[in-house]
């Protein structure tokens, strides 16, 4: 049996903890607010809210439905479009309305659920973390301009809310309805979760899987990453930062520690795919799925960073860049996982680049890290990576290889580019043809030393030498 | 007046076809498809599938007791195939389970074998094989030919615009159950129910008073569900006449994609002559339409592709042929603008190419060839209320873009890492369908007889607040308020012969027909309520539910005169019919009248390239609309501004692909991306020009629905000058949409070729 708290009714299901939430809720709870747009996250019309106690408050999150497990809200409190509901519109839903944000209304509960995870979250209302959060909604039919105002609106709304005390100020202030105030008491007395251990096949947010294969996954018992705490920390010691595998996108960006060491962080991951995926997609899922145009393999891969794999009680470390053999191909046993990722501080400055067709919530064309250490005007250590240029997310050891004891000067940089073009075998797909990945792959080579170095790398004294 | 959906959308509580609640026993449909574009059947073999848990039936063709027909236009695209397959993704059975998921799992255990076909999937090829669904049609004006020699400027080229998928959020799909004595009910979500009923009844060889449709809204249709939403049902309905069982059948978004048709790509050719001083003497072009497997709605296209050929100019020589070609597709259908977008591309390509050639911006020959009032167009029809020259001087003097283009041009001397680039984007957009049948409507009130109303018409609410608009009309007529009256859901047994609520004509014909049966009733009540004060009819009045004599408020409210009028039994119901005047379209000659009137409207664009990563922003679009008198300035400041990031989502970002084999390339939503909130333009402002409006619109209001979609082209324009900006050489060929690759090609190709 699984437990959880569906808006404002404890829920019990024994469907199989693969089953999915979106299918759960509409299916058989009848509960039709939560849309069926695309099943693959890439829409955001099955948005529903997951809620749990961190750090003695609640702590929620937009989230897709269509790619969630039940298993993996599991004990936790899950709100659809009818458990924000109340007998006057909340501020939310009344923007809504004010504003003529909905036309076919159909995107519209997605959009309200998530600008009501904006409302509970603990940060100060600020319109452009409005629009963050819904960022992985997609309305068809008003152009987002009067979404927008909405956003706009709410947050002066909201202006006074507690960020310490904010499911009470939301009750109190008509944003929420009111048994909101005892979910973590009902929590708390939910039965404890099943036990699960590695022998079962491993999930964590499931957000490739379950775009891939949900058919065939639905019907299935997992072991969930989410239900494994020692999974989920981040350590900065020692010149070493270490992240469980558990470890989220969002969670990086809510990490004091590891945002420390990345000033563009914000800006970088704002590039990987929608805070709703983001919320739910592990670090170690992205670098398993092996997908050539992974962001955060690209992102680890020029931290030259080391991944744990374990089974059972055996432990070895390998560097992530060895981790890739071929398309698909992983150098992983059976029943290994990722269980840490290990890498060294300071690493000097750091860049992510990605281009797709759209900016936002979209699969890189190409995808470009670096980390380079100059000293006295030369490159000390270069780790630079790149997706979408060859079957694997690729260490561009050659470049790297080239780059290191050279003096930092555009020569340098367009030589390394004639490197660069050497180890890399893109092929043309639908998100380009070979000509624009390796011109792409350039540009954005060339964008690594532009952003870091500005004061002796300009577009203009690079192109000029090209 | 806010959407009358709005509160019931904000809470999730409307309620959209898959949300219906199901009826014991409702069985599921999935629909299995070719895998190939062009071939044969050999055989097929359901066993295996059949033998799967839950299946209940598979049916195919041979289950069919009418016509194996669904073509509107042209009968030539079969429900289920028989034995041709003409695009991967054509219907050949459907499965019928007890779950979805059954349906879904048996689908795979069907063995097609098959004889493949080279497929056709370019327009151009199908064209030089003469595989077209319908002779070429030409508009002709002036003398092109003899024209030329008095051009001091020539400029031949090639302009492409690829198609687009629809993505309404919610899918097609339809419900179906069986009613008594083999009468069935069809919920579609469908832009025209009576396409439905029709169809369905001539699938199902009995009389279309066997079957009633019903449709309470749409999650965005955009034209995608004006003819491509009929198959799901009449399959839906099959089922039920089959098995006499409720049966679903709603399209998963992969589904969707692979097998129901897009925006046509057109691939065109043209040469535009100049005088010396800038005005356009002659335009010729042929357009090869990518109409897919089957007719569809591609011939109605092709027209209004030809009628706005020469969008918003006067040209006294044009000569335009336009070829709608046959490929192994699926079949190409309407999307909002209806061929108009893919029209007025080429004309705007060839301006473009000729000011580049003259190093002068576009917008001064647009300028110098704007319509104006008694201009006469290709197709013969006159220009009435010609208001482009004004819209023209209120935005350039409004936003002076005199100065925005130095600002621009400043921005680009001192910037290397970015460019900025603007354009103009003015329409002129006809509105009637331009098959003048198709230019009525009906409208049916009840008041009942505590005073509330019920209004049934042929419209269908898919977001663009149609409903609400004819709600005021009605409120407006009776002066009552909005809450005594309810839009009912659009029903063929209400309505009937209906035509689908389509270019942008929803609101005029339904409304106007709503007016009159408003204006019918209230002639009897005023009659009522005459007698009863012993004064003409002509001396009373309502407003705010009170009845007025010669002005002076009587004791009767709204409510007692309805009581009153019922006791004297005096009709409370009243069905009108309303058929736009005038209008009148010959094809022999294409000439005519097609057009109760046009709307016109301008666009300036700004963007700023990344000349780095070759990325975009567009800075802002400012629009000056002639909404003629706006009954609804919130519904049709919103239909504006969707109907412009729709456009610009065309141009920019929207790529369909298919390879060789006719495969769709870009079947998912993370393959195929239309605007997020990031990318739309980060400020639009809207401005109302100055209109008299038109007594062919409702209320003076014209419609609205699709004309603002092609101010999404300017965006084009506007990338194409900024890149050019970065990189002179570039001469960029017009080919959208203008992603992010072309963009980059474009900054950094050494020479490209026009053609």
């Amino acid at each position: 049996m699984i437990e959880f708290i569906l808006n404002d009714k404890k829920v019990a299901t024994p469907l199989p903890n693969g089953s999915l939430l979106l299918d759960f809720i509409r299916e058989n709870q009848h509960l039709t607010g939560t849309k069926i747009g695309c099943r693959e996250g890439d829409c955001g019309a099955c948005t529903v809210l997951v809620g749990e106690v961190k750090n003695g408050q609640m702590s929620y999150q937009q989230i897709p439905s269509c790619l969630t497990p039940i298993g993996n809200v599991e004990g936790r409190h899950v709100v659809t479009i009818e458990g924000l509901n109340m007998d006057e519109l909340s501020p939310a839903q009344q923007h809504f309305v004010d504003e003529a944000s909905t036309q076919c209304g159909f995107c519209t509960p997605g959009f309200v659920v998530s600008l009501s995870q904006y409302c509970l979250s603990q940060d100060a209302p600020d319109t452009d973390k409005a629009i963050e959060s819904i960022s992985g909604n997609i309305c068809r039919c008003t152009g987002y301009k009067p979404i927008e105002r909405a956003a706009d609106k709410l947050t002066q709304s909201l202006a006074g809310k507690s960020t310490t005390q904010t499911v009470d100020w939301l009750v109190q202030n008509n944003f929420l309805p009111t048994y909101f105030k005892d979910i973590p008491n009902r929590l708390a007395r939910l039965a404890p979760k099943e036990k699960t251990n590695f022998g079962q096949q491993i999930i964590g947010g499931g957000t490739d899987l379950y775009v891939q294969k949900h058919e065939e996954l639905v019907t299935q018992d997992f072991d969930f990453v989410i239900n494994h705490k020692e999974l989920k920390f981040i350590k900065v010691a020692n010149n070493t930062c270490t992240i469980g595998a558990g470890i989220t996108v969002t969670d990086l960006l809510e990490s004091k520690d590891f945002s420390g060491l990345f000033p563009d962080l914000a800006k970088h991951l704002k590039l990987v795919s929608s805070a709703m995926i983001r919320n739910v997609s592990t670090l170690a899922g992205n670098f398993v799925n092996a997908s050539p145009i992974g962001d955060m393999t690209a992102f680890f891969l020029a931290l030259n960073a080391q991944i744990t794999l374990a089974k059972d009680h055996q432990k070895r470390i390998i560097f992530l860049k060895h981790f890739y053999k071929g398309y698909k191909d992983l150098d992983k046993g059976e029943g290994e996982i990722i269980t840490e990722i290990i890498f060294n501080i300071p690493f000097g400055k750091f860049n992510f680049e990605k281009v797709s067709k759209r900016t936002h919530l979209d699969i890189a064309s190409v995808n470009s890290a670096a980390s380079i250490k100059i000293k006295n005007g030369i490159i000390q250590e270069a780790h630079i990576s790149a997706g979408g240029i060859g079957p694997i997310p690729t260490y561009l050891s050659d470049t790297c290889n080239f780059l290191n004891n050279k003096e930092l000067s555009p020569t340098t940089i367009i030589e390394a580019n004639n490197i660069l073009q050497k180890e890399i075998s893109p092929i043309s797909d639908v998100r380009g043809s070979v000509e624009y990945k390796r011109l792409l792959l350039r540009q954005l080579f060339f964008a690594h030393f532009i952003e870091l170095y500005p004061e002796t790398i300009s577009l203009s004294n690079l192109i000029l030498q090209s | 007046m806010k959407n009358i959906d709005s509160k019931s959308h904000v809470t999730g509580k409307s309620i959209y076809l898959d949300d219906i609640p199901t009826r014991q026993g409702t069985l599921y449909a999935a629909v299995f498809s070719s895998p190939i574009a062009h071939g044969w059947i050999e055989s097929i073999d359901f066993a295996q599938a059949f033998a799967m848990p839950g299946v209940v039936q598979i049916i195919s063709h041979k289950d069919i007791p009418g016509e194996n027909q669904i073509g509107g236009i042209f009968p030539d695209e079969e429900l289920l195939a028989k034995k041709e397959l003409h695009f991967q993704g054509q219907p050949i059975a459907v499965v019928i389970a007890d779950t979805e998921q059954q349906a879904f799992d048996a689908r795979k255990k069907i063995i097609l074998k098959f004889t493949e076909r080279k497929a056709i999937v370019d327009a151009r090829e199908a064209q030089a094989q003469n595989s077209l669904i319908m002779p070429p049609r030409t508009f002709r004006k002036g003398d092109t030919k003899n024209a030329w020699k008095d051009c001091t400027y020539i400029f031949e080229g090639r302009a492409k615009s690829n198609g687009q998928e629809h993505l309404y959020l919610e899918t097609q799909g339809a419900y179906a159950y069986p009613l008594e004595n083999g009468n069935i009910k069809i919920h579609s979500s469908t832009q025209s129910p009576t396409a439905v009923q029709r169809t369905t009844a001539q699938v199902l060889n009995i009389g279309m008073h066997h079957i009633e449709v019903d449709v309470q809204r749409l999650g965005g249709g955009f034209g995608g569900k004006e003819d491509q939403a009929t198959p799901w049902a009449v399959m839906a309905a099959l089922g039920v006449q089959v098995l006499n069982k409720p049966v679903k059948l709603v399209l998963n978004r992969i589904d969707d994609m692979r097998m129901t048709g897009k925006r046509h790509p057109y691939d065109s050719d043209y040469k535009i002559g100049l005088s010396k001083d800038l005005k356009i003497l002659a335009f010729e072009a042929t357009m090869y339409q990518n109409a897919g497997a089957a007719a569809d709605l591609s011939p109605a296209i092709l027209g209004r592709s030809l009628f706005h050929s020469t969008n918003s100019y006067f040209i006294p020589n044009t000569k335009v042929t336009a070829y709608s070609c046959k490929t192994n597709l699926p079949p190409n259908t309407a999307f909002r603008g209806f061929g108009g977008p893919q029209g007025m591309f080429v004309i705007e390509s060839a301006l473009a190419h000729a000011a580049r050639e003259l190093k002068i911006p576009t917008y001064k020959i647009q300028h110098k060839n704007l319509l104006k009032t008694g201009d006469e167009l290709p197709y013969g029809q006159k220009i009435e209320g010609g208001i482009l020259l004004q819209i023209w001087k209120n935005l350039v003097q409004k936003f002076d873009l005199q100065s925005i283009e130095n600002q621009i041009d400043t921005f680009n001397k001192s910037n290397t890492h970015f460019k900025k680039g603007f354009s103009l984007m003015p329409v002129t957009f006809g509105i009637s369908f331009t098959k003048t049948p198709m230019n009525q409507a009906r409208a049916l009130v009840h008041i009942y007889s505590d005073g509330s109303i019920g209004i049934s018409t042929g419209a269908i609410e898919m977001g663009q607040g149609v409903n609400t608009k004819l709600l005021q009309v009605a409120a407006q007529v009776f002066s009552v308020s909005a809450n005594k009256i309810k839009l009912e859901s659009t029903n063929t047994t209400r309505v009937a012969n209906t035509s689908p609520t389509a270019a942008s004509t929803g609101a005029d014909l339904n409304g106007k027909a709503l007016e009159m049966a408003c204006n019918a009733l209230l002639a009897r009540l005023k009659t009522s309520a005459g007698k009863s004060f012993g004064v003409s009819p002509d001396d009373i009045s309502i407003q705010d539910e009170i009845i007025y004599q010669n002005g002076i408020a009587t004791s009767m409210n709204w409510t007692q005169l309805i009581d009153q009028a019922f006791l004297e039994r005096v009709n409370l119901t009243e069905n009108a019919h309303y058929a736009t005047p005038v209008i009148h379209y010959d094809m022999s000659i294409e000439k005519g009248i097609p057009f109760a009137y046009h709307v016109y409207g301008l666009a300036l664009t700004e963007v700023t390239v990344d000349c780095l990563r070759g990325t975009y922003e567009i800075d802002t679009v400012k629009i000056v609309h002639d909404f003629g008198k706006s009954m609804n300035p919130t519904i049709d400041f919103g239909q504006v501004e969707g109907a412009l990031v729709q456009g610009i989502g065309w141009m920019t970002m929207e790529e369909i692909r298919y390879n060789d084999q006719g495969r769709l390339l870009s079947g998912t939503l993370s393959t195929y991306k239309i605007p997020d909130i990031y990318s739309v333009p980060k400020e639009i402002i809207i401005n109302a020009a100055q209109s008299e409006g038109t007594d062919f619109a409702i209320l003076k209001s014209k419609a609205v629905g699709e004309p603002p979609l092609m101010y999404g082209i300017g965006t084009y324009f506007a990338i194409n000058q900024a890149v050019m900006a970065f990189n002179p050489k570039a001469k960029l060929s017009a080919d959208a949409p203008f992603t992010v690759e072309k963009v980059l090609m474009g900054l950094y190709a050494a020479d490209h070729p026009d053609r």
